[in-house]
């Protein structure tokens, strides 16, 4: 996609050199990273400065290393760091070898004699042992072997050209004889880095026969995500609700801060004065302690959120183990109240089952009446909403065409303190065909929630402490 | 011990000096450290439990011949509890003493003294003669009041008493922070800092970890025990086994006297490896199975 628009637009030329040598090329680099969004500050460049006065500058890992150490300081970042410095790194150098007029030798004619199905072999058995430099020699061997002359001129369409053409495949292939290595199939990760090193290698090749630099590819979100996509892998979506569970359990401690706003307990001060011979010279505070919200979770788990529910629902599970005082609904054309399922069940995969088993969600036409589950939510807690209370709505506000009855919403919204609303679509599909987040969304906080990072972000604004 | 100090000259020294003392470092580990004690900056040591993120501080400790000087963090930990505290006891008896003979501004000057400190542990590793290494364990515990007391410390290396001034580092610490990562730290902390990412070790350098830990077992099963952990480590569980569960493993079977990991095995040592009861019913539906000893299924363990 990106590539095709590459090939439409015209090429740059060569930019100039950073003015500065190499530390401006280093100023460039930075300059990069900051525009993916990373935020460096100059003393963070100073010591990346200082860093590589001490390592050799020829070793690429100890070069990567110091930069990053003093660069990248979040697993994040550290994602962002790599997939610039690849990417500025080789488009330097690049730029540099165009300027100065470098080519390789074009002695690519004898390839062709390398046996095809040796090569198919040697290249599965490097993926395997993850050697780098011999992949990239290989990614060479393998562009010409199968990518000259015909090239398409869209990089993404060759890379996957020549990987098929490889036979490199995720899934197992049996047929193959017993010693191939891709014969048990080939991880999704290691495919991934061969592609990558095959795309690097054509943008090379490119590069060089166009004498310009092509405009740099930006970062998209699915770069940034982990290999894995966070929230379908529900692993990581617990290793963040445990993190998650261990914030909501500190939050709310900087209130308790001895200095601020502290009364002297006269009591234990008395107390303690014993020791120092009734001379009271250690004043003892009243620990102040954080004001828990009592919260009301509805959970959509209809079919349209199917991918999402299992999410919601570790978070449902997580806010019961951090709030005391919380009631959970889940929803779909009415709602059930689901408080005693995860209260009993510790375990979220048992409490996930039994909502599903026996919370006897009234599922008629299995379609979310967002209207009628308002005015029934209203009816169950109408008295115990106040302005202490806080409600989460988690779904899509995808109404089926019925009516959104945002009335009945903002009735709900005026009696609780705060209203927040996940949402597990990216920002830009809602309202669109039968979400009305629009109509709810005057009435309430909404997130956008379908990555970790925007779970932490809900998170931070729950738990901010409520001022009253 | 200023004899047996040593100061690396390059990457390799540390690569070189930590296995000497037991403790086999990725290139990044190694590199990092070296900056730290080049560049003296504090490192700040991020990953998953049971990595290894308090033992590098031990080993550097080791290795380079210094004192380890380590504060636990946990929530509630204050100035006093991390930096110093006045020896009010000592304070009131040399008041008592002293009454009534000596007037009030010598007895005040007095009793605000370096005798009646009681230092705490950052206290003790700025004023230490010797360098020494400082850990801070678990920072991602306390609260951020405390984060930002530490800033003084970790750029200036020095501590700001009211009634004394200033306290200044006579030797330069290795200062090393860990964090489980359960709360993001603040942008000023990590900027002081380099960052150290510690993930778990690949399966070749997990080997030779558990190799080093317990070298009389067998080389295919200590293989097969790495490459087992791998796999359970990509489960979804509740507590993944970690680099000291490896080992912990390796030595079970040792003392059992296993010569080989079968369902059997797997199944009576795998508590060694996991501690919750959910991820072992987990474990041993996913990776148990795999593991019988059914040798016609053509599916060879691990």
């Amino acid at each position: 996609m990106a590539d095709r628009r590459e090939q439409n637009r015209l090429y740059a030329k060569i930019p100039d050199a950073p003015a500065g040598g190499f530390d401006g090329q280093l100023l460039a680099f930075a300059e990069e990273l900051r525009e993916e969004g990373m935020a460096l500050g100059t003393s963070e460049l100073l010591d990346a400065f200082a860093a590589l006065e001490q390592v050799p500058w020829t070793e690429q890992d100890e070069f990567k290393g110091a930069l990053s150490a003093t660069l990248a300081k979040s697993p994040d970042d550290r994602r962002t760091f790599d997939l610039v410095f690849d990417r500025f790194f080789f488009r330097a150098a690049e730029a540099e070898a165009a300027r100065r007029e470098i080519t390789e030798a074009p002695s690519r004619s004898d390839v062709f004699d390398v046996d095809l199905e040796a090569l198919r072999r040697e290249i599965a058995a490097a993926l395997r042992d993850g050697d780098e430099a011999t992949l990239r020699d290989l990614a060479r061997l393998a562009i010409a072997a199968f990518g000259k002359g015909e090239g398409s001129g869209v990089l993404g369409v060759d890379v996957q050209r020549i990987r098929r053409a490889l036979g490199l495949r995720a899934e197992p292939q049996p047929d193959l004889p017993e010693d191939d290595p891709r014969r048990d199939g080939i991880g999704r990760e290691q495919l991934r880095r061969f592609e990558q090193q095959l795309r690097r290698e054509l943008e090379r090749d490119l590069i060089e026969r166009t004498a310009s630099l092509p405009p740099k590819r930006p970062l998209t979100e699915l770069d940034r995500a982990l290999p894995t996509g966070p929230i379908q892998d529900l692993a990581a979506v617990h290793r963040v609700v445990a993190q998650l569970k261990r914030r909501l359990a500190t939050q709310g401690h900087e209130l308790k801060g001895r200095k601020r706003h502290a009364h002297v307990d006269m009591r234990r001060t008395m107390r303690a004065s014993l020791q120092t011979g009734g001379v009271p010279i250690e004043l003892k505070y009243r620990p102040q302690r954080p004001r828990r919200p009592e919260i009301f979770v509805l959970c959509d788990v209809s079919t349209s959120v199917t991918s999402a529910s299992t999410f919601f629902l570790s978070v449902l599970h997580a806010l019961h183990d951090a709030f005391r005082k919380l009631r959970s609904f889940v929803f779909i054309e009415r709602i059930s109240e689901v408080t005693e399922v995860f209260e009993r069940e510790r375990d979220f995969r048992a409490a996930s089952e039994a909502v599903s088993r026996d919370a006897g969600v009234a599922d008629i036409s299995g379609y979310t009446d967002y209207g009628r589950v308002w005015t029934e939510l209203l009816a169950l807690i109408e008295d115990e909403l106040h302005p202490r209370a806080t409600v989460i709505v988690l779904g899509d506000a995808r109404t089926n065409g019925r009516p959104p009855r945002d009335d009945v919403f903002a009735a709900i919204t005026a009696r609780a303190g705060r209203t927040f609303w996940l949402n597990p679509e990216p920002r830009l599909y809602w309202n669109y065909g039968d979400s009305v987040i629009a109509a709810y969304e005057q009435h309430c906080t909404a997130f956008e929630c379908w990555r970790t990072d925007q779970l932490e972000e809900f998170v931070k604004a729950l738990t901010q402490p409520i001022v009253a | 011990m200023p004899e047996t100090i040593t100061e690396p000259s390059s990457v390799d020294d540390v690569v070189a000096g930590l296995r000497s003392v037991g403790y086999l470092p990725g290139s990044s580990t190694a590199l990092v450290s070296y900056l730290a004690i080049k560049l003296g900056k504090p490192v700040l040591v991020e990953g998953p439990a049971g990595v290894g993120k308090t033992e590098l501080a031990k080993a550097l400790a080791r290795y380079l011949g210094r004192t380890l000087v380590r504060l636990q963090c946990y929530e509630g930990l204050d100035e006093a509890k991390a930096l110093y505290e006045w020896n009010y006891k000592k304070q009131l008896l040399r008041i008592q003493t002293e009454a009534g003979e000596t007037g009030w501004r010598e007895v005040q000057d007095d009793i605000f003294g370096e005798e009646f400190l009681l230092p705490r542990p950052l206290m003790t590793a700025i004023s230490s003669p010797d360098p020494v290494v400082l850990l801070i364990d678990e920072i991602d515990k306390t609260d951020q009041e405390f984060e930002a007391m530490l800033l003084e410390l970790l750029s200036e290396f020095q501590i700001s008493i009211p009634e004394l001034g200033r306290i200044e580092a006579r030797t330069q610490p290795v200062v090393l922070l860990t964090s489980n990562n359960t709360r993001e730290l603040t942008e000023a902390l990590k900027r002081r800092c380099l960052y150290l990412w510690l993930d778990y070790p690949e399966t070749e350098h997990e080997l030779e970890i558990v190799r080093l830990h317990s070298p009389d077992l067998d080389e295919t099963l200590a293989r097969k025990l790495v490459e087992i952990i791998h796999q359970v480590r990509e489960l979804d569980l509740k507590k993944p086994p970690s680099i000291a569960e490896s080992i912990d493993w390796a030595r079970a079977l040792l003392l059992l006297g296993a010569d080989e990991i079968d369902g059997e095995t797997f199944k009576q040592t795998m508590s060694v490896i996991v501690k919750h009861r959910t991820d072992l019913d987990t474990v041993a539906a996913r990776v148990g199975v795999k593991l019988e000893p059914a040798s016609g299924d053509g599916q060879p363990a691990a």
